[in-house]
């Protein structure tokens, strides 16, 4: 189906319907139960999985498919979300031209530093686009002010022109963000029982897109293009003597990636229309390096799952507090349940950077493949039980 | 004139920093074939060792002083730190004074220490994986040991001052036979002078010692040295051991200059990463040379005249030498051939 | 005329004269071998053929068209394959792929943004890639891992890789260096074999003397950065030079 194998096809079906249940599947709880804190079916954070969800494949394309390890991917997404930011100030609170701008200037963007960074490779090449990212950081936040309105960050004002809209919406407010009239903050509750769904149009126009990204995606891994990007990991030497030029491949894959994370850029301003530098930053673009990582780089559904695994332990564990701790070892007895809350502590709440650190370690040093990986072993080792015999690992996997 | 020589000894320290950080980073990527992204982490460990030692001094206990009261009349209560107690109020005042510089006793072995675990414990089972492996596990790392730092000093930078002696400045006006004066302040002198003295250490260590023989030769060939019989895994500890406390106590004694948050070692890891970039990857003079190099164009980049010529320049021109250097001599200003190439 | 032509070409590194006026005439359809003691400029003169080095002076022309100044792929994209001493394959792709990557190289050049159909959906890459395989025995290990391969078949497949090029000029640098004999006997044959089902050049570089002499219609002798004869196998085993130069030792 629409030009997938088989295996692919059902992988791309899965992703969609996970994807288009979010707001079923994020939220298993009753609303009033005390497990209500840890749905995420919330317009804004299912809005965030995907967006890191297709800023996670174009890195995959990029790192995954190529091995080229960029820690400046966080550049295109700001540069993504100025321009859509600019384009609703200048011309119309329609998301669409905002995000064909994101992706073209992103792109642009990708093109100039990949054209100078790809001409070194390795760890030359990660410190490369690390100091491109910085230095864009660091102008957005001194000389290019006028541009991106410095630390306050660009926002939309009541006195911007709009040349197709509306400088200010009928109630006084600056206009919303919309699809041809369908506003992105509007969402459908349906009450069903003890539950609350939450359907949010931002969400199902991010999720199309994302779909569409990863479907691209699956597309670039399985054609020949993405084969020559494989090679270029594997034996670059050999490439050039088998008659490949690497530069021109590696150059495409860090434009597609950096398109993908300017689209990642326009869809964040598109649901929240401000951009701020520190989007730039380098620590951003080591998320998103975890985030691969984490789902497994080289896999097609690695990177998806790793943005939904990191974004939503972020939401959950950085909500859990002592209090709720204490709720939770409250049938222990009370030293016991102290210490314990007091070993946990440390990594919930504002200490879930020290979680995510610590998984981060255990990942890379035991599962350099990713929840993917980790996937795959349980499966193999399940069916080794059933079937008794150890099946050869099928290499094209 | 005067006003660029006041840059260029404002760069001192700054370069100073990231020389004594570049020198560890590359100590460890020309012995071990290590890129270390914790190695800014270490930075940070040891000004908040300084930071530490400082809050143990001043550690004190309550007492009341019946001759003396408060604005209400009841009994003052006084608080007299524990080292003042235990050896007397001059001595035990001067601790607490000097303990920045103190700290530097404290910081050699937890550094080595640090280190050493650091090593052993993780590292080592890195050295045959690929560098972007590498890159990723200590960039965890990083992140691991700045949260456990910012769960218990919290997220506020903490002045630490130095000792009294060096509060001031130097005027180096009349020296230089200016008629303005180029005042500069005095603990910044002694930092310059004490990173020298470290840099100055670790070349005479490994040029004068066997010790150092053996770690230069395995900078050049691992493979050779440890056909020779030599056990160079050993050696190897030891010299990360060495680059951990070169760069923590590159952080004690800049305490001081910057007040200690947790984020600070992330911030020169980028900066000092360019540096090892630009001296050419192992090459440890390169490092000296680009830290200081670099730190000095980044102070002369921060004068009016120039903002003013190309505005945003001070933010960016570290990188954008960096880039040039890539570009131009791909192995940096002293690089050898062969180190992180692929 | 001949395919390959090599003329007055003089390369130095700094103070050391690796190739000394070299002059090389290599027929098509032939098996021309290089041979020479260490250090002769044997793998000299084989970098500058495939570009990886530009020689200080004199031409080389492949096919009547110069090949100095070219780029690697570019030189490839003429005509020229190369097998390295150690096998250089893509280690992390499959048997089938490395044979695939070639074959796509060949047909859309140095660089193709050919991101839409699936690489199976190229039924005449796979077709031809297949029957490469079938060539060299190997269609049966089309799916294994290819730095899983056994080192013999390592060879196998990085030569199947040039050859499904249809290269006009296969160039071979020590194709059985540090093999057991039974190896080197394989490659022998595998290479007749090759020679025979079709018509392609081949320039060896080789120090087995067994190796050039099973093979080889026209030999090259180097020492130190010069030719010191061409000729027949037969007319250089009897040469008095040759013998003096290289020989006498390697058949000591």
């Amino acid at each position: 189906m629409f030009g997938l194998n088989k295996k692919d096809t059902t992988l791309f079906i899965i992703v969609a319907a996970m994807t288009l249940l979010a707001p079923f599947i994020l939220n298993p709880f009753p609303t009033d139960s005390a497990l209500a804190q840890f749905n995420a079916g919330y317009p804004d954070l299912m809005q965030r999985f995907v967006i890191f969800g297709i800023l996670a494949i174009g890195f995959n394309i990029l790192f995954g498919l190529t091995g080229y390890l960029s820690f400046g991917h966080a550049a295109f997404l700001g540069v993504g979300s100025y321009s859509a930011v600019w384009m609703f100030k200048l011309l119309s609170m329609n998301i669409i031209p905002a995000i064909i701008l994101s992706v073209i200037i992103a792109g642009l963007f990708a093109l100039v530093i990949g054209y100078v960074s790809l001409r070194r490779s390795g760890i030359y090449f990660s410190i490369l686009t690390l100091a491109f990212a910085q230095m864009s950081f660091n102008l957005a936040y001194s000389v290019l002010t006028p541009i991106t309105n410095g630390e306050t960050g660009l926002q939309i004002t009541l006195d911007d022109p709009r040349v197709l809209g509306v400088s200010v919406a009928e109630n006084g407010n600056p206009p919303v963000t919309n699809l041809f009239g369908l506003e992105m903050r509007e969402t459908f509750t349906l009450d069903l029982g003890a539950w609350a769904f939450q359907f949010n149009i931002g969400f199902y126009v991010c999720a199309l897109i994302m779909l569409a990204a990863f479907y691209v995606s699956v597309r670039i891994f399985r054609s020949p293009f993405g084969l020559m990007l494989r090679a270029v990991k594997s034996n670059q030497h050999r490439m050039n003597y088998t008659g490949l030029s690497t530069r021109p491949y590696t150059l495409a894959a860090f434009v597609i990636s950096g398109m993908y994370a300017g689209l990642a850029g326009g869809l964040m301003a598109s649901m929240d229309p401000l951009a701020g530098a520190e989007r730039m930053q380098w620590t951003a673009s080591g998320e998103i390096v975890l985030m691969t990582i984490l789902g497994g780089a080289g896999t097609l559904l690695g990177p998806v799952l790793g943005a939904g695994f990191i974004k939503y332990f972020e939401n959950i564990f950085s909500k859990i507090n002592d209090n709720i701790l204490h709720t939770w070892f409250a049938i222990m007895p009370d030293g016991l349940e102290d210490l314990l809350v007091t070993i946990v502590h440390p990594f919930v709440g504002k200490g879930w950077h020290l979680t995510l650190g610590l998984l981060f370690m255990l990942v890379v040093t035991f599962l350099p493949g990713g929840l993917v990986e980790g996937g795959q072993r349980i499966a193999k080792a399940l069916s080794r039980k059933k079937k008794d015999e150890p099946k050869t690992p099928d290499a094209s996997e | 004139m005067d006003a660029i020589l006041l840059q260029i000894l404002n760069g001192l320290d700054k370069g100073s920093a990231y020389a004594l950080i570049a020198l560890g980073l590359t100590l460890i990527f020309g012995t071990l074939g290590v890129v270390n992204f914790a190695h800014g982490a270490l930075f940070m460990v040891g000004a908040f060792v300084a930071v530490t030692v400082q809050r143990l001094f001043n550690w004190s206990f309550e007492t009341v002083d019946p001759t003396k009261t408060d604005f209400l009349g009841n009994p003052a209560k006084v608080k007299t730190p524990y080292v003042e107690s235990w050896f007397g109020p001059e001595v035990g005042a001067a601790m607490i004074d000097w303990s920045v510089p103190l700290a530097i006793l404290f910081a050699i072995p937890i550094m080595i220490v640090v280190g050493f675990v650091m090593e052993r414990g993780l590292i080592k089972h890195f050295y045959k994986r690929p560098h972007a492996d590498q890159i990723l596990v200590t960039f965890g790392l990083a992140i691991v040991v700045q949260e456990i730092v910012k769960a218990y000093y919290g997220a506020n930078p903490i002045p630490t001052p130095a000792p009294d002696v060096f509060k001031g400045s130097f005027d180096f006006g009349p020296l230089l036979g200016l008629d303005t004066s180029l005042a500069y302040p005095y603990w910044r002198l002694v930092y310059f002078g004490f990173s020298a003295a470290i840099i100055g250490a670790v070349f005479a260590f490994l040029q004068f010692t066997t010790f150092g023989l053996v770690v230069r030769a395995g900078m050049a060939d691992r493979e050779t040295v440890g056909l020779l019989g030599i056990n160079i895994d050993k050696k190897f500890t030891i010299m990360f051991g060495i680059a951990a406390a070169v760069a923590g106590l590159a952080g004690v004694m800049y305490a001081p200059i910057n007040s200690p948050n947790y984020h600070m070692g992330m911030d020169f890891l980028v900066l000092s990463f360019v540096v090892v970039v630009v001296g050419g990857m192992g090459s440890l003079p390169g490092a000296v040379l680009a830290g200081f190099m670099l730190g000095i164009l980044e102070s002369i980049a921060s004068m009016n005249v120039i903002k003013e010529l190309i505005p945003g320049i001070d933010q960016i021109i570290i990188y954008v030498v960096a880039i040039l250097i890539l570009l131009t001599r791909p192995r940096g200003l002293m690089g050898r051939k062969g180190v992180m190439e692929d | 005329m001949g395919i390959l032509e090599v003329k007055d070409v003089g390369k130095r590194f700094g103070g050391l004269q690796a190739l000394g006026d070299v002059n090389l005439n290599v027929e098509e359809n032939t098996v021309h071998a290089i041979i020479g003691p260490n250090g002769a400029g044997k793998s000299t003169l084989l970098n500058v053929l495939v570009g990886k080095l530009i020689p200080d002076s004199g031409s080389v022309l492949f096919d009547g068209q110069s090949v100095l100044g070219r780029t690697p792929h570019d030189i490839n994209q003429m005509g020229i394959s190369r097998v390295f001493q150690t096998p250089e394959i893509f280690g992390d792709l499959d048997v089938m792929e490395n044979v695939m990557i070639p074959c796509f190289a060949k047909r859309d050049g140095a660089f193709a943004l050919n991101g839409y159909g699936s690489v199976a959906s190229h039924t005449d890459i796979r077709e031809k890639a297949e029957q490469m395989l079938a060539d060299v025995n190997m269609l049966e290990k089309r799916n294994m891992q290819a730095s899983s391969l056994s080192r013999g078949d390592k060879r196998r497949l990085e030569m199947a890789m040039c050859l499904v090029q249809d290269p006009k000029l296969l160039l071979l640098d020590e194709p059985t260096a540090g093999m057991a004999r039974a190896d080197t006997n394989n490659t022998i044959d595998l290479l007749k074999e090759i020679k025979e089902k079709r018509d392609i050049t081949m320039a060896i570089i080789e120090h087995d003397m067994h190796v050039v002499f099973s093979l080889a219609e026209r030999i090259t002798v180097l020492a130190q950065g010069t030719p010191l004869v061409e000729d027949t196998p037969e007319n250089i085993k009897g040469h008095p030079k040759v013998q003096e130069a290289y020989l006498g030792q390697a058949h000591d």
